[in-house]
């Protein structure tokens, strides 16, 4: 009876493959992984769509040999089977499948796959996978005993940067890879291409990762821009607030999954508001209670503030626990732009610096195009003379305290989504905002603005560059060498008031 | 016709202060070394090592907050890094205790076990003279010196004050904290100095050696207040205080405030150095950590709650937060940032002389 099925199954399989040699499948059974793989190959080569379903069973495992024995395969075997079925893919009728072929076939390309490429790149019309064949089949035909071949494939691989590219056109500049001179000169030339072309997407990467440090730092200085200019306090317990906005937003996350799993890729967005006014009441009772009492002494306040910082850490610890929370990016936030080779623009930096221009030009309509806000510029230039033609300034003072806690909490969602969370994260950043009021001048939007991004880009290029501790010292150098040029910062207060 | 010198000096300090140094001398040079050593240790009075060493090391932090106090009490400066001129004095001092290990390391080198694990062959350029005591002190008071006026020198001289120095010097403090966490920088990266195991060939751990490292501390503290004393009541101080008040009008008067603020700021870093290399060998270990800003500021606040302006406050207020620190870390550790934090909101709101003040007012009450 089994043995009847066994026939039975045979016979089937053996019809499924009418088209392909039954020689060839009967050495995909062979002892010698080598001689399965040539079988492979050779299968793969007839670029048949009766091959395609030969190998498609073959890697699921439900192709049994001719004669009726078991095929083994191993990782190595697997590995091959998986390009060979890319590989006929590339015939498939639906261009999204060829296009995914063509994808899978950037890597590990061998000299196997060359005639099934050339045939495939003869028949595509896409622009967009012809290119992807042709990296393809350059990359096959590096290993081609033709030096003809060799150099063609090895000039297309300069239009094809990738750190994939590079590695495979550097043994090609030796002699013991490429005993051709010719071909050596020309791998040496697209290898030039190559690193340059690289050169150009890592350098846009740095200066993209340069801006997006440089729109958090940039949230976290606009709220002390706002506070030092009002009041000429430097808070201390900013990073804090910062703190707490990322905290709220770990709590919105946590209600979300429990009560809404459904729109739980919405906490981010649902997590803005509440960041923002946790920490603006925050910032509003240290204001009331503790700030308020400490005008005109800023070398105290200074102090003060540091105390109230050592107490909010504390508190997130004994309610959150010491070891940093965990957040996890919504499912729109995850993933990346591919805007060319070594360039990759992840969503969650994309969406950060967005809502920081967002945040940036909400600020600045509210200081330049509401009362509040023009109350806010004249206590800042004038504190007496605005008392006196009837500005509340002390209702100002705690509003405009609320508004920089509360932009701190928007800087704290945003944080939340690309560094980790935990009661000391505002420590790391304070000392960089510091440096941002102080390159910018105080009470200047424009100084922070230009101060976090050109920090922020400078940071990253020598971070790239030196390694992120020299990038640290050279920074704090730099702006001690810049406060020599420019006391007052890039954007200088003027008038009388300035010494007093 | 001048006074001399010699006898500004001794007329600087009034004469109940020479009474308590006095009092303060016998207390830490004979009592308290005897008490250690003489007395066998079941006896009720014998003072035990761990109260030699706290109080060695509450003495070296009372140098750095009388330090502190000279520039931001006398002078106005407040310093948020002065933690880095006590950790530069701690590791050059360190660098000599490390080659005093000499093979006695876990590796059997002769270079210290940090630089071997790292596979150097040979000591940095920098680490030249460090197997001379004289060198390593010397290195001690000179290089937190000369660092503090180097830059002393360009802050000044572009006239930096108030809020931004103290972020600058903040920022500061921070950048050297990571440059010494680099294992590259040549001090052993994250953990710094530690087992260390002689002192010029004597033992470190030996109690002979903690009471004379005890003693130097007192001797030390002492000397800082008497030359403390003397400077804020010289010219010098005088034109200080004035700078503190009115630096305009000062320079009006055609005081350069550039130079005294530079002397001052440069001293007050020298004594922390110095601070530092006692400090060290008392407590066994030295690390980057020393250099973070909250240690920075936690100096500051030594000195906001003793009373600044004054020069025995400071040395009381890091009495008093050094000795909650130590009670706090034992009994309640959740509480002590707690602690500390209302320290620092409750003296700026309602004490800014600080304990001082308090015996002031108190004085004052009684006279009327």
């Amino acid at each position: 009876m089994r043995l009847l099925l066994l026939t039975l199954f045979c016979w089937l399989s053996f019809s499924a493959s009418a088209a392909v040699d039954p020689a060839l499948v009967q050495q995909l059974a062979a002892e010698e992984s080598d001689d399965k793989i040539a079988a492979i190959q050779a299968i793969a080569a007839t670029a048949d769509p009766e091959a395609a379903k030969l190998l498609q069973s073959l890697a699921d495992g439900t192709l049994t040999a001719p004669d009726g024995s078991e095929i083994m395969l191993n990782n190595r075997i697997r590995g091959e089977l998986a390009n060979a079925l890319a590989g006929l893919r590339l015939f498939d009728a639906d261009r999204a499948v060829r296009l995914a072929a063509a994808r899978e076939l950037q890597t590990n390309v061998g000299i196997e796959l060359a005639p099934l490429l050339a045939k495939a790149l003869d028949k595509e019309t896409d622009v967009q996978i012809k290119a992807l064949l042709a990296t393809a089949h350059a990359q096959a035909n590096l290993a081609s005993p033709d030096i003809a071949a060799r150099l063609a494939a090895v000039k297309s691989l300069a239009d094809a940067p990738s750190p994939n590219t590079r590695n495979l056109l550097l043994p090609l500049t030796k002699v013991d890879g490429e005993p051709d001179a010719g071909v050596r000169a020309a791998a040496k030339a697209s290898l030039t291409a190559v690193e340059r072309r690289l050169a150009i997407g890592e350098t846009l990467g740095s200066v993209f990762t340069g801006l997006s440090l440089g729109s958090i730092l940039l949230l976290a200085a606009l709220g002390l821009a706002i506070t030092y200019g009002v009041m000429g306090v430097i808070n201390m317990a900013h990073g804090e607030l910062l703190m707490i906005g990322a905290y709220a937003t770990y709590a919105v996350q946590g209600l979300f999954r429990n009560y809404l799993p459904a729109y739980v890729d919405a906490y981010v967005v649902a997590a803005i508001p509440v960041a923002f006014f946790a920490a603006a009441a925050v910032g509003i009772l240290l204001e009331r209670t503790v700030i308020r009492h400490l005008y005109g002494r800023p070398l105290e306040t200074l102090l003060a503030t540091w105390g109230l910082s050592l107490i909010l850490i504390q508190a997130a610890r004994v309610l959150f626990g010491a070891q940093n929370v965990e957040l996890a990016n919504p499912e729109w936030m995850s993933g990346g732009v591919t805007l060319m080779a070594g360039l990759v623009l992840p969503w969650n930096r994309i969406v950060i610096i967005g809502f920081s221009l967002l945040v940036l030009l909400l600020v600045w309509l509210l200081m330049n195009r509401t009362r509040l806000g023009m109350f806010v510029r004249a206590v800042t230039q004038n504190r007496p003379m605005a008392g006196c033609v009837g500005v509340h300034t002390a209702k100002i003072d705690t509003l405009a305290f609320g508004l920089g806690a509360g932009i701190a909490g928007l800087g704290g969602v945003a944080l939340s989504q690309i560094a980790n969370v935990g009661p000391d994260m505002g420590q790391g950043y304070i000392v960089d905002s510091f440096m941002v009021v102080v390159l910018g001048g105080v009470g200047q939007l424009a100084g922070a603005v230009w101060a976090a991004l050109g920090l922020g880009i400078f940071t990253k290029f020598l971070e790239g560059w030196a390694g992120a501790v020299i990038a640290k010292i050279v920074v704090l150098v730099f702006i001690i060498v810049f406060i020599q040029k420019r006391p007052q910062g890039l954007f200088a207060l003027k008038g009388r008031f300035v010494e007093s | 016709m001048r006074t001399p010198l010699t006898i500004r000096f001794l007329q600087a300090t009034p004469k109940s202060g020479w009474v308590t140094l006095a009092a303060f001398a016998v207390l830490t040079f004979i009592i308290l070394p005897l008490l250690h050593l003489a007395v066998p240790s079941e006896s009720p009075f014998h003072v035990s090592t761990y109260v030699i060493t706290l109080a060695g090391k509450i003495m070296c932090y009372a140098i750095v907050a009388v330090a502190m106090d000279l520039i931001w009490g006398y002078a106005g400066i407040l310093s948020l890094g002065h933690g880095l001129f006590f950790a530069l004095g701690g590791y050059a001092f360190g660098m000599y205790l490390m080659r005093q290990i000499g093979r006695d390391g876990s590796y059997q080198s002769d270079l210290p076990d940090f630089m071997v694990f790292l596979d150097w062959k040979e000591l940095p350029w920098y680490w030249a003279g460090s197997d001379s005591f004289l060198w390593a002190l010397l290195l001690a008071i000179a290089l937190p010196g000369l660092v503090a006026f180097v830059f002393g020198f360009f802050a000044f001289r572009s006239r930096i004050k108030g809020v931004y120095f103290s972020i600058i010097t903040q920022a500061l403090t921070f950048a050297a904290m990571l440059l010494f966490f680099r294992n590259e920088t040549g001090f052993g990266g994250n953990n710094g100095f530690t087992d260390f195991k002689r002192i010029l060939g004597y033992s470190i751990t030996s109690p002979e050696m903690r009471v004379i490292l005890f003693a130097l501390s007192a001797a030390l503290l002492m000397a800082t207040l008497l030359l403390g004393r003397y400077l804020v009541v010289s010219k010098f101080g005088r034109v200080l205080a004035a700078i503190r008040d009115a630096e305009s009008r000062t320079m009006f008067l055609g005081y350069n405030p550039l130079w005294y603020k530079l002397g001052i700021w440069t001293f007050s870093a020298m004594l922390c150095g110095l601070a530092g290399a006692l400090y060290v060998p008392q407590v066994g270990i030295i690390n980057p950590g020393e250099m973070s800003p909250a240690n920075s500021i936690e100096i500051a606040i030594w000195a906001a709650v003793g009373g600044r302006g004054t020069l025995i406050g400071p040395v009381i207020g890091a009495a008093i937060v050094n000795l909650s620190k130590s009670f706090f870390t034992q009994t309640f550790p959740d509480y002590w940032l707690f602690f500390l934090g209302a320290l620092f909101v409750a003296v700026t709101l309602w004490l800014p002389e600080g304990v001082a003040g308090l015996w002031k007012r108190w004085q004052a009450r009684r006279a009327a």
